[in-house]
């Protein structure tokens, strides 16, 4: 009994957030910044590879720090590269992206 | 003690860093209150981790947790119980030995499922609790000693496929503790889709000798805020599931509004046992909890975290209510080069 009330539960909680969803406007959420981006793009841009692997490996489980220095970016990379099992070319387009 | 000997040959070692790989401390500190089933406990947490490349292809990097669990007294008595604890998390060296292949050695994160490896770090995880199932496939100690080959397989625009394979030796040290066992896991990724779905195994190879299977399944909608993350696992003795749902509206001023910084959750999870046979952490008889939470990310790498719980089983039902509030820190060892 208890297992069907928490099932109705869930089903209600699932419901109710697809009119959620839907009213959401697709926008994407800001990437990491360093402390060394001095200004924002004047006009807003598509993302690149390096933000792509970004949003797809590193903010999928955390949210994005607010800020870091660039001299550890190199190794933010690499730890990225082995827990987030990242190709050598994605740890280079994350790289470059962290130090545009 | 040891640890900070571990932590000072580490940044020796590597002081001849380049500009942008400085060795970095990073981590969370955390002030956690549960009360569960009308007893309040406390927990202080602290939770640092170093990262130190050498070379161009080794990284060093540990995580520690310190904590102070101060819990009411029983039978009656007035006052808090408390107890310490200090421990290393996981003590590992990666050697990138090619593209497509990354070699672990030491004392690293089992490799089962997600929440382990990704989701059990203080400033990561949504929930102050992990989930009923996290010890099973994990070898209880959640950490293995020996070695594993990890990398990316394939990576195309389409979809990519990573795989990682671990050997773990038994080991009572109070630091590395271990069983012995190996196991292997891998994903399947289609970015288009915003979907992940791998498959896991691990085998105990001491005492009660058993298979572990898991099966993961992540999805983030693009654009949408919403974040589905589920795990089932199944070993010899016990078997269970959590599903969990995220979400952050942009329909207000995006995400680092004021509104858009609410995190509304819900977790859902039940744990079977198969058998009276106790080797793997999970509850002793079969239970269903949901889990409701609201998070509140603030700025300067904040976030509040509360929730509140439902839990079932046949002998007890109870509430458990959480706060906590979760500072991560990110920083050089030390103040880098200029380029």
């Amino acid at each position: 009994m208890r297992q069907q009330h928490l099932l109705a539960l869930s089903l209600a909680l699932a419901a109710l957030s697809v009119p959620v969803l839907s009213a959401t406007q697709p926008q994407s959420q800001p990437p990491a910044k360093t402390t060394t981006k001095k200004h924002a793009d004047p006009a807003p841009q598509p993302p690149d590879e390096g933000e792509r692997v970004f949003v797809r490996n590193c903010s999928r489980c955390h949210a994005t720090p607010e800020g870091f220095s660039p001299s550890i970016s190199g190794t933010i990379v690499r730890h990225m590269r082995v827990r987030a099992n990242l190709s050598q070319h994605d740890e280079q387009a994350l790289l470059r992206f962290l130090n545009p | 003690m040891r640890l900070v000997a571990i932590v000072a040959a580490l940044l020796a070692a590597t002081h001849a860093s380049t500009a942008q790989n400085v060795p970095l401390i990073s981590g969370g500190a955390a002030f956690f209150s549960s009360t569960n089933g009308g007893n309040t406990s406390f927990l202080p947490i602290f939770e640092p981790l170093i990262a130190a490349p050498i070379g161009s292809h080794l990284l060093i990097e540990s995580r520690a947790t310190i904590d102070e669990s101060f819990s009411p007294k029983s039978n009656g008595q007035t006052g808090y119980n408390h107890s310490h604890f200090a421990g290393v998390t996981y003590l590992q060296g990666d050697f990138i030995a090619s593209p497509h292949l990354t070699v672990v050695a030491g004392s690293f994160l089992v490799p089962f499922a997600t929440y382990n490896e990704r989701l059990s770090p203080v400033w990561i995880s949504n929930f102050q609790d992990g989930p009923l199932t996290a010890s099973l496939g994990t070898m209880s100690s959640g950490t293995g000693l020996g070695g594993m080959v990890r990398g990316s397989a394939i990576s195309r625009p389409n979809y990519s496929i990573d795989y990682t394979g671990y050997f773990s030796a038994r080991s009572g040290n109070e630091q590395f503790n271990s069983k012995r066992s190996f196991g292997a896991r891998t994903n399947l990724y289609l970015p288009k889709e915003r979907l992940e779905v791998g498959l896991s195994y691990g085998r105990l190879l001491q005492g009660t000798q058993e298979n572990f299977y898991g099966l993961h399944v992540w999805w983030e909608p693009k654009d949408a805020g919403l974040k589905v993350r589920s795990e089932y696992a199944r070993g010899h003795h016990a078997q269970g599931y959590w599903v969990e749902v995220d979400y952050r509206t942009q329909a207000f001023g995006g995400f680092n509004s004021w509104v858009g910084r609410f995190e509304p959750l819900f977790r859902m999870q039940q744990t079977f046992r198969r058998d009276t046979v106790v080797s793997d952490g999970l509850p002793l008889e079969d239970t269903q909890r949901a889990d409701f939470g609201l998070d509140y990310n603030l700025p300067h790498n904040m976030r509040i975290l509360t929730s509140y719980a439902r839990q079932f089983s046949a002998s007890n039902d109870t509430n458990v209510w959480e706060t906590g509030l979760v500072y991560r820190f990110l920083f050089p060892a030390w103040k880098g080069k200029s380029r």
